[in-house]
């Protein structure tokens, strides 16, 4: 990409934002902080590439979906039916009445690998699944949806109906998907054993990295014609349509990648935690992790991250001291964000801290800016943002 | 029901809808030329909005043929019909106010239409030049930057129209554009309808008797949804019908 084609892609705000976080997350944060609480900190990055997709979904396109849960944990469960069958060879399953499957299908009475078990012996093809299963789901639930103008409330409510569905079907079919307990003793990732410190700092690294790679691709659609349109569909659906678009394409394809980026998500949390389990996947799992990116700022892709990372961080710390007040300290923090300041974190942001930090900015480096800003086209004196 | 082809721009032939029986629309037949400038009266509840709403593909039809160029449109998406060159402008303006006058007209303007084509969209002189030139026919060019919410409520409805001239339909629908606005951004309203309405036919709902003699080529008088009269606005004005039910004595 052309310097100044980068220039428009990341401006010099947002440009600072992506480097601040760069520097908490890559440097700042492994620096001072043990392997158990970065493993934590990782952890709770998985839920920012769903707070991530929420930010274009629901914040730009204004489409809320209470089920990103079931994209989390169709990415999750793929990365985990991989290790799961490395970690079930006929050697370590030797004592198993059928040695070579996994034990919870051994448990339950199963003599063969399921057939859609099969394909997860190949690493290949369950990256590619990671990615492609839960879009493939999303397009579907978006073409039957969309399609047909179902928006609002009721696309709401219908997400929370697929991940109560998909729940159900995981717990009530143990054989074939681990049940309850989920998808567990997970060991080694191509020979490399994936429960050791090292493994953890490499997968918290490879987490920060995909992160990033999911940040920019946000940043690009939020920057293209696409993200103005999305801004434009939330605002006045029946006009952009007027205006030659078939809208249900748009929420289509903004709830696919959402999708994507939860699943990409979904299969770090299951490298960095070491199972997979239902409990990421039903309604209340979907449901907090709208408030992360409420928290951050539903407009803001950076806030997701911070969002996440600060709620997560207070549900940590608050529930080792008062467990069974969680729920209710998270429901007041979703009514307060809701109430008190809708824009969130970002929102918080914006108001009293950039103006400040532009002003700092504006002495660095203003002579040099206001130099390009009489030279630069038309197009880039048009970029507002 | 099919009908046959014709040298209009519009031939609406049979139309109607009904809702739960309420027939808004019954029987009703017109043709608009090309370069006419048709304008629709009538009492509220006439069925004048439903007729734009018909043609544009927000309402779906019960019986009849809507053809324009002779093509049929009541099979048609909105997105299609619009594609095809048919422009509506709402009642009441609707812009995006979040976004800027600029991007307002960016988005409206007829490329990269598709969800790959929108990611690959590039703002190049052609965009460029365009937008300017309709942000100057429609009186904001010195707005572009800011954002639509703050206009006033005549230049929102001049921004909606700009949304559309950008596209360049062949056919424009209006519906009450001078609605709301002041005695001066009517008449420069008035201006600007006709400047814009060269090369293209155009659909008006109006109700300003006065304003309607002064760009109508043709007066179409609804009732009931069906047809009360037709002819130009001397015509109209003097049909005692149209004074009867519309215009009072």
């Amino acid at each position: 990409m052309s310097y100044e084609g980068l220039r428009s892609l990341l401006p010099k705000s947002d440009l600072l934002g992506f480097a601040v976080l760069a520097l908490l997350l890559v440097v700042v944060l492994p620096l001072s902080l043990d392997i158990f609480r970065l493993n934590l900190i990782g952890k709770y990055l998985t839920y920012a590439f769903v707070a991530l997709g929420l930010v274009l979904c629901w914040g730009y396109g204004g489409i809320l979906s209470l089920g990103q849960g079931v994209f989390f944990g169709l990415g999750g469960y793929a990365m985990a039916m991989f290790l799961k069958l490395e970690a079930s060879s006929p050697e370590n399953t030797a004592i198993q009445s059928t040695p070579g499957i996994p034990d919870f299908m051994d448990w339950n009475q199963l003599t063969e690998l399921p057939w859609f078990w099969e394909p997860f012996h190949s690493l290949g093809f369950t990256i590619l699944a990671i990615v492609l299963v839960p879009s493939i789901f999303a397009y579907i639930i978006g073409v039957a949806m969309f399609k047909r103008r179902v928006g609002g409330v009721y696309f709401a409510i219908i997400t929370q109906a697929v991940a109560a569905i998909l729940t159900i079907l995981i717990i009530g079919q143990q054989g074939y998907t681990g049940g309850v307990n989920g998808i567990t003793d997970l060991r080694t990732l191509k020979g490399w054993d994936i429960r050791t410190d090292e493994a953890k700092y490499v997968f918290y690294f490879l987490c920060v990295f995909m992160l990033f790679v999911c940040l920019l691709i946000a940043q690009f659609v939020r920057k293209s014609k696409l993200g103005r349109l999305l801004v434009a569909m939330r605002e006045m659906e029946d006009r952009v349509r007027f205006s030659g678009y078939d809208v249900s394409n748009f929420k289509i394809f903004v709830f696919c990648l959402g999708s994507a980026f939860a699943a990409i998500g979904g299969a770090m949390f299951t490298l960095q935690v070491g199972f997979m389990s239902p409990t990421f996947v039903g309604i209340v799992p979907s449901i907090e992790m709208v408030i992360f990116c409420a928290v951050g700022g539903r407009l803001s892709i950076l806030g997701a991250v911070y969002g996440t990372l600060v709620v997560n961080w207070a549900k940590t710390t608050f529930s080792e001291s008062f467990p069974e007040l969680w729920l209710f300290a998270m429901g007041a923090l979703f009514i307060a964000v809701v109430m008190a300041f809708p824009n969130g974190l970002a929102g918080l942001y914006n108001k009293y801290a950039a103006p400040h930090i532009e002003k700092l900015l504006g002495k660095v480096t203003g002579k040099s800016n206001n130099a390009k800003a009489t030279v630069g086209t038309q197009g880039v004196a048009h970029e507002r943002q | 029901m099919s009908a046959s082809n014709t040298d209009f721009v519009l031939a609406v032939e049979g139309l109607t809808v009904s809702f739960d029986g309420f027939k808004a629309v019954n029987d009703l037949s017109f043709y608009v030329d090309k370069d006419e400038i048709r304008v629709i009266v009538g009492p509220n509840g006439a069925g004048k909005t439903t007729v734009l709403d018909l043609i544009c593909g927000r309402t779906k039809s019960t019986e009849g043929s809507i053809k324009f160029r002779n093509k049929e449109l009541t099979k048609m998406k909105e997105h299609q019909i619009v594609r095809a060159g048919v422009g509506r402008k709402f009642q009441t303006p609707s812009i995006y106010g979040d976004l800027t006058v600029f991007e307002n007209l960016e988005i409206s303007f007829p490329r990269g239409r598709s969800v790959f084509g929108a990611l690959a969209f590039k703002r190049d002189a052609e965009v460029l030049n365009r937008v300017n030139e309709i942000a100057d026919m429609i009186f904001l060019s010195e707005l572009l930057e800011s954002r639509a919410d703050l206009l006033s409520h005549g230049q929102k409805q001049w921004l909606e129209i700009g949304m559309l001239l950008i596209q360049d339909p062949e056919l424009l629908m209006l519906d009450e554009p001078v609605a709301g606005m002041s005695v001066s951004e009517r008449r420069q309203t008035a201006e600007l309808l006709r400047r814009i309405t060269k090369d293209r036919s155009v659909i008006v709902i109006e109700h300003d008797m006065q304003f309607v003699a002064e760009i109508a080529d043709k007066v179409t008088v609804l009732h009931q949804g069906k047809i009360l009269a037709e002819g130009s606005a001397e015509e109209v004005k003097a049909d005692p019908k149209v004074i009867e039910v519309y215009l009072g004595h």
